[in-house]
């Protein structure tokens, strides 16, 4: 699928974030954040809602503003242009793909391929065909001509999925590709950024449960109170080791005793349980 | 045909087919963007260009041009800053330019032509054949620019975040379809007038996407359904003695509840096949599997059941298995399987 390998030695890190700060007009949401992601890695970016994982995924998209400090993708300062353009590829959590008006399969996924062509360049044979893959490796070949309103939920977010993979990125990023997904599109879509991390491609995943794609992800970054608070390995993540976790808690910097379904803990339900016990 | 013989019915129906032609396939991605109303703010601030025309007597096409892009580019940098108060900004340059347009008219020496009818809701015999060039021109360019720009366009108007977080020029992108539009205004002002343009930008799309599949083919079917209410509007309002704008546009929402009502009864009486071939299925006593006696057939990503010569695709439901009907199945049955068969 992916065109370019991405570990050129001496291009630096896919991800390099240096004392940055990211959030909305002058509000931080991701404050001095220190956070480096070598090419080829597969990371799952972890917080409870409100942490500002989202925050930090935007602001590697340059869809957040960067307030302070650095933040640097594929090599290049974000929001400076040319910057990284059509070499990154992103997810966003949107639960559906149907806009106003009716749109193929081919077609919202041919969108993934333009950053790839600069402003006039149409689709060429070869585009087309980099589109067609990218349905296939998504499991929808069959329903490339169809609406995709006629698509179920889960099918809808595997068509977002193929038009970033369309782009052939270098760097793919997505928020929250598993939440609100059938278990047989989130087994399939295991199956595809397996594939897709297997040709090098540098993986960043959002999300709050890292259940289904835990044999992709190798490293985790757990973002709390718009810092990073924990980053290491997934698998050293073991569950039932710790103690009682809110999100007040300091999270052990070694990772031992991180529980990943804490994450899942409300703020509210972990005042709760404070006061219980 | 008598129509054909007078120079201005000539002119008017030019100028309604490169109208019918121009406003869908700039409106369909304005109803995408779900920035419907669009059109009709820039033909608001036409009128201001007009009334500038109208007093310094030169052309008001011209000069409604250049207000209505003037205006489009406006409205998108004031989008962009992405303030709450884009929305006020709007609504204060919408009834600025009618306000304005209206004032400067008043102000414009007797004798001048000043009939505001005209301009806001379309006299086509004042199409003069300066128009007609002119308007040939904006056809030309509107429709080179969807087709040179218009997949980038549909990118940015269908999700314009993911736009910019790969790296499409999304501010350059929404100007020149803001300006597409202010163009298609001023195209539309002779025909169908500055208050009812939209209607003609968004209408045939609102049709075209209650039975197209693709976005291609929503605006291929929105520009002939456009071209069509809009050549056949101006000819009945030659007839009927009707303002030309209001009879194209009536024609279209016509065509929108037509396709609307007979999309409805088709649906309907589809519902009503199914469930009555579900009750003929329902003393069906067996589950269509291995050994049922009807022949498998691959069908897609399911398996259908041959079923006396048509296919029964089963899926569960709330009240057990049912069985939709997939089509006549064309494949002769194998007899070995009739054989087998009870």
């Amino acid at each position: 699928m992916t065109g370019t390998q991405g570990a050129g030695p001496g291009r630096g890190p896919a991800i390099r974030l240096r004392d940055a700060s990211i959030g909305y007009g002058d509000v931080s949401i991701v404050a001095h954040v220190d956070l480096t992601v070598g090419h080829g890695e597969a990371v799952a970016v972890l917080g409870s809602n409100g942490s500002g994982k989202t925050t930090l995924a935007r602001g590697l998209l340059g869809l957040a503003a960067v307030l302070d400090g650095e933040v640097e993708v594929l090599g290049a300062p974000v929001g400076r242009l040319p910057g990284p353009r059509g070499r990154v590829g992103y997810v966003p959590q949107r639960h559906t793909v149907s806009g106003a008006v009716p749109a193929t399969v081919r077609e919202v996924v041919g969108v993934g391929r333009l950053a790839r062509l600069g402003l006039f360049r149409r689709l060429g044979p070869g585009d087309r065909s980099v589109v067609a893959d990218a349905v296939a490796a998504v499991g929808l070949s069959d329903r490339m001509n169809d609406p995709v309103a006629s698509l179920s939920g889960g099918q809808q977010r595997r068509v977002l999925v193929a038009r970033a993979l369309a782009a052939e990125p270098e760097l793919l990023i997505m928020d929250e590709p598993t939440a609100g997904v059938d278990a047989a599109s989130q087994e399939a879509l295991a199956a595809v950024l397996a594939d897709v991390s297997a040709t090098g491609t540098t993986l960043a995943v959002v999300t709050h449960e890292t259940g289904p794609l835990a044999g992709v992800l190798r490293r985790a970054v757990v973002v709390d109170h718009g810092r990073i608070s924990y980053d290491g390995p997934l698998a050293g993540a073991e569950p039932g080791t710790g103690g009682h976790h809110h999100s007040d808690d300091p999270v052990e910097p070694e990772g031992r005793g991180y529980r990943l379904d804490q994450l899942r803990v409300t703020p509210d339900a972990a005042r709760a349980r404070l006061g219980g016990s | 045909m008598e129509i054909l013989e007078y120079g201005f019915m000539q002119r008017a129906l030019l100028a309604s087919l490169m109208v019918g032609l121009v406003a869908p396939a700039v409106g369909v991605f304005l109803v995408q963007r779900r920035l419907s109303l669009l059109g009709d703010g820039l033909g608001h601030v036409a009128l201001t260009g007009v009334a500038v025309g109208v007093l310094t007597a030169t052309a008001p096409v011209g000069t409604a041009l250049v207000a209505a892009v003037l205006g489009a580019v406006l409205i998108e940098l004031v989008r962009a800053r992405g303030r709450t108060s884009g929305d006020v900004a709007l609504a204060v340059l919408f009834y600025g330019g009618i306000a304005g347009g209206v004032v400067l008219l008043s102000l414009a020496p007797r004798g001048q032509a000043t009939n505001l009818d005209a301009y806001l809701f379309g006299a086509i015999t004042t199409t003069s054949t300066a128009d007609v060039t002119v308007f040939l021109v904006i056809t030309l360019i509107v429709l080179g620019v969807v087709a040179l720009l218009g997949r980038r366009l549909y990118a940015v108007s269908d999700d314009e975040e993911y736009a910019r977080a790969v790296g499409l020029p999304v501010l350059a992108l929404n100007m020149v379809l803001a300006t597409l539009v202010a163009c298609t205004v001023v195209l539309s002002m002779r025909v169908v007038g500055l208050l009812l343009i939209s209607a003609l930008m968004i209408v045939p799309s609102a049709v075209a996407q209650l039975v197209a599949r693709s976005f291609r083919t929503t605006v291929y079917l929105a520009c002939a359904i456009g071209v069509v209410v809009s050549v056949a509007g101006t000819t009945a309002s030659y007839y009927a003695g009707t303002p030309s704008g209001g009879t194209i546009v009536l024609l279209a929402i016509a065509l929108f509840l037509l396709v609307t009502a007979a999309l409805a009864v088709r649906d309907t009486s589809a519902r009503r096949r199914h469930r009555r071939r579900a009750d003929v299925h329902a003393a069906h006593p067996h589950e269509h599997g291995q050994g049922c006696g009807h022949v498998p057939v691959p069908h897609g990503d399911h398996v259908d059941y041959d079923h006396d010569g048509h296919l029964h695709a089963p899926h569960r439901t709330g009240a057990g298995l049912h069985y939709d009907e997939h089509g006549a199945h064309a494949v002769a049955t194998p007899p070995i399987e009739e054989a087998s068969r009870p």
